[in-house]
């Protein structure tokens, strides 16, 4: 059942195919190219020496906990254009949970109305 | 007796052991609990693997084709006496290995992660019982016994939910967890009376093959549709999902996410099994509305996730995006199920739909078991309060980052490969499905990255100076999940091939699964 041929072989989606081996063997050759490269560096780095110590254009380094760019300001950007959206989809997760139930029953009726209503309705034209 | 005739023997029993072996054990944990809390653990962990074996030998059957029947009560089928039919297929097999690696795991994890937590004596029994109960879904050939086990499932799921009643937001969930099972189930219950009415019959092979597709039976499928998609967290009747996976113990959502697919598997039964014969030749395909659905939930899924802040409740909507992936592979299966020219299509999204479960329970299992360490480490689940873990969390990151890119689709993970197959079948029917499902996935990305960012990355904070990598049992239980996500990102066709494939000609080949009770039943596919 499981042979190396088996193992090694390439996947068939229908229209492609994947081979996750030769994809992994291609980032290990890249990464061994950037290890290389990283060889010819600048050797002169020292550990625990002003080397090490961030420089903010000659200004002091802030407390760690505000030069951490926390979770909300992440795509800051991206939700504020997009707020309307995300503004109406938070509207609608009330956490109530009599507005789970009607979420329920709403897309029970849409249900029954596509598929016996709308049945019907297409079996009559 | 020789150890071949024992393992016939095991093989012939299996379907009720698998049930039985989790449901006695949670009946003795209380017991052996009083004799020390150790004992306990390696009784309960031995049960689950137990019940891992032989729901393995089982599957190791099934996968080759056979059908197993299994006949609790009169052995004729022609006596009308009450009876309880199991029948396992290759995808009830399917189903049940995905639920019984999600609970073993879960009660390797538990071991230090519960280890401060009272009352565990309860918890472990309720494990067993959700256990007990999702692989009976999964196993029933019966529908009112599908009914009796999706009980025993939400009320143990819910209990867990509310498990730490000193946080009431947890009591808050687990209470609108029971609220929305009950709803749920009650309507499911509708619809069996429904079918007991006019076929007298409760038997899934029974109703399937005598489904005329009447009025009350088209009232029937929308009544188990809209159930079942509702307890499985299908948009816009998902908003339990993220405040019980949420507010639940880790551990204790791992197997929330097998019961949820327990409840996708149960959509799927009745769409390709009870109404197989039926459901294509009416003129509004109901594989349309799973797609429908499936591409509703993915987007709404990936929204929401990008703007919590909650390291739980982001991964639960991400959970829901990855459901709707789900439902748009196997939805455009249906799509396309007796179109001719297109079968080929066909299967390939079915595989890549049933795939993706698989792949939807480790990735998502396994970024939950992540937030339950962070947890443990820092008492924290804001993300906004999280910052620089990686240099004291080395494996917990590392794990993290497996489940990154397994979540988000991303080569040589083993969500590439099945949403791949989403991806291409999904495009022969309809490219802008295929294109919404892609940028879904690159928002999945978006979505985990910043979470990799806030909660790993960054300078250390002075806070979190004394934080220590999480204990080896949750090392073990995130590890064990993470290599099995490289093990099938690097040999999709070998998984495919020997596990989903078979599951996926055993939906569509709902016939013989009719023929294993009515040898006279002439249609399917």
């Amino acid at each position: 059942m499981f042979t190396l041929e088996s193992l090694l072989e390439t996947f068939q989606t229908g229209s492609g195919f994947w081979n996750p081996i030769i994809w992994v063997v291609a980032i290990l050759v890249a990464f061994l190219i950037a290890v290389i490269l990283r060889g010819f560096g600048n050797k002169e780095y020292k550990k625990n020496t002003g080397q090490t110590q961030a420089f903010l254009s000659g200004n002091p380094e802030y407390e760690k906990e505000q030069m951490h760019i926390k979770s909300s300001n992440i795509y800051w950007g991206f939700t504020e254009s997009l707020k309307w959206v995300f503004d109406s989809l938070k509207k609608m997760h009330t956490g109530n949970v009599s507005d789970y139930a009607l979420w329920f029953v709403i897309v029970m009726a849409i249900l029954f109305v596509v598929l016996i209503v709308g049945e019907n309705l297409v079996g009559a034209i | 007796m020789n150890v071949a005739d024992l393992i016939a023997l095991l093989l012939q029993h299996s379907p009720a052991l698998i049930v039985a072996v989790p449901l006695l054990g949670a009946f003795i944990t209380p017991l052996i609990s009083r004799l020390n809390d150790k004992v306990r653990n390696v009784f309960v962990i031995l049960t689950l693997g137990l019940t891992a074996s032989l729901v393995f030998l089982l599957a190791s059957d099934v996968f080759t084709g056979n059908i197993h029947t299994y006949i609790f009560g009169s052995q004729d089928l022609a006596l009308p006496v009450v009876r309880i039919l199991f029948e396992v297929d290759a995808m009830s097999a399917f189903m049940a290995i995905i639920s019984v690696i999600l609970s073993l795991v879960a009660v390797i994890y538990s071991w230090s992660f519960m280890k401060e937590n009272t009352g565990l004596d309860k918890y472990y029994t309720l494990i067993l019982l959700m256990t007990a109960g999702m692989l009976g879904m999964e196993l029933t050939g019966d529908l009112f016994n599908f009914f009796v086990f999706l009980e025993i499932t939400s009320i143990s799921s819910a209990a867990l939910v509310a498990f730490w009643t000193n946080k009431a937001k947890s009591v808050e969930a687990g209470f609108k967890y029971i609220v929305i099972s009950t709803i749920g189930a009650l309507f499911i219950l509708f619809s069996i009376a429904l079918f007991y009415g006019q076929y007298n019959a409760l038997n899934m092979a029974m109703i399937a093959s005598a489904i005329q597709y009447t009025f009350l039976d088209k009232i029937a499928l929308v009544l188990l549709i809209a159930a079942l998609a509702m307890k499985a967290g299908v948009v816009p009747m998902h908003m339990w999902l993220p405040d019980a996976y949420g507010k639940a113990p880790s551990s204790v959502t791992l197997i929330l996410v097998g019961a949820t697919q327990a409840s996708l598997y149960g959509v799927f039964r009745v769409c390709f099994t009870i109404y197989g014969g039926a459901i294509n030749l009416t003129p509004i395909s109901v594989g349309w509305i799973l797609v429908i659905l499936g591409i509703i939930t993915m987007l709404l899924g990936v929204a929401m996730a990008i703007i919590q802040t909650d390291f739980k409740r982001l991964i639960a909507f991400g959970a829901v995006a990855e459901i709707g992936y789900i439902l748009l592979g196997i939805g455009t299966g249906l799509v396309v199920m007796l179109n001719p020219e297109m079968t080929a299509t066909g299967l390939a999204a079915m595989k890549g739909g049933i795939f993706h479960i698989m792949n939807d329970a480790l990735d998502v299992g396994l970024l939950f078991l992540v937030a339950g360490a962070i947890y443990y480490a820092t008492k924290e689940t804001s993300l906004n309060k999280l910052g620089g873990l990686a240099r004291n969390m080395k494996y917990t990151t590392v794990f993290f980052i497996i489940g990154l890119l397994a979540i988000s689709g991303m080569p040589p993970m083993n969500g590439f490969a099945s949403k791949l197959l989403i991806y291409e079948s999904t495009y022969q029917l309809n490219p802008i499905l295929s294109i919404i499902a892609i940028l879904s996935s690159i928002m999945l990305l978006a979505v985990f990255v910043k979470v990799f960012h806030a909660a790993f990355l960054g300078p250390a904070l002075p806070k979190f100076e004394n934080v220590k990598e999480v204990p080896k049992s949750m090392l073990i239980a995130m590890g064990t999940i993470a290599t099995i996500i490289i093990i099938f990102g690097l040999f999709p066709e070998l998984i495919i091939n020997n596990i989903v494939e078979p599951a996926a000609n055993a939906l569509v080949n709902y016939g013989d699964y009719i023929r294993e009770v009515i040898p006279s039943f002439a249609g399917g596919v």
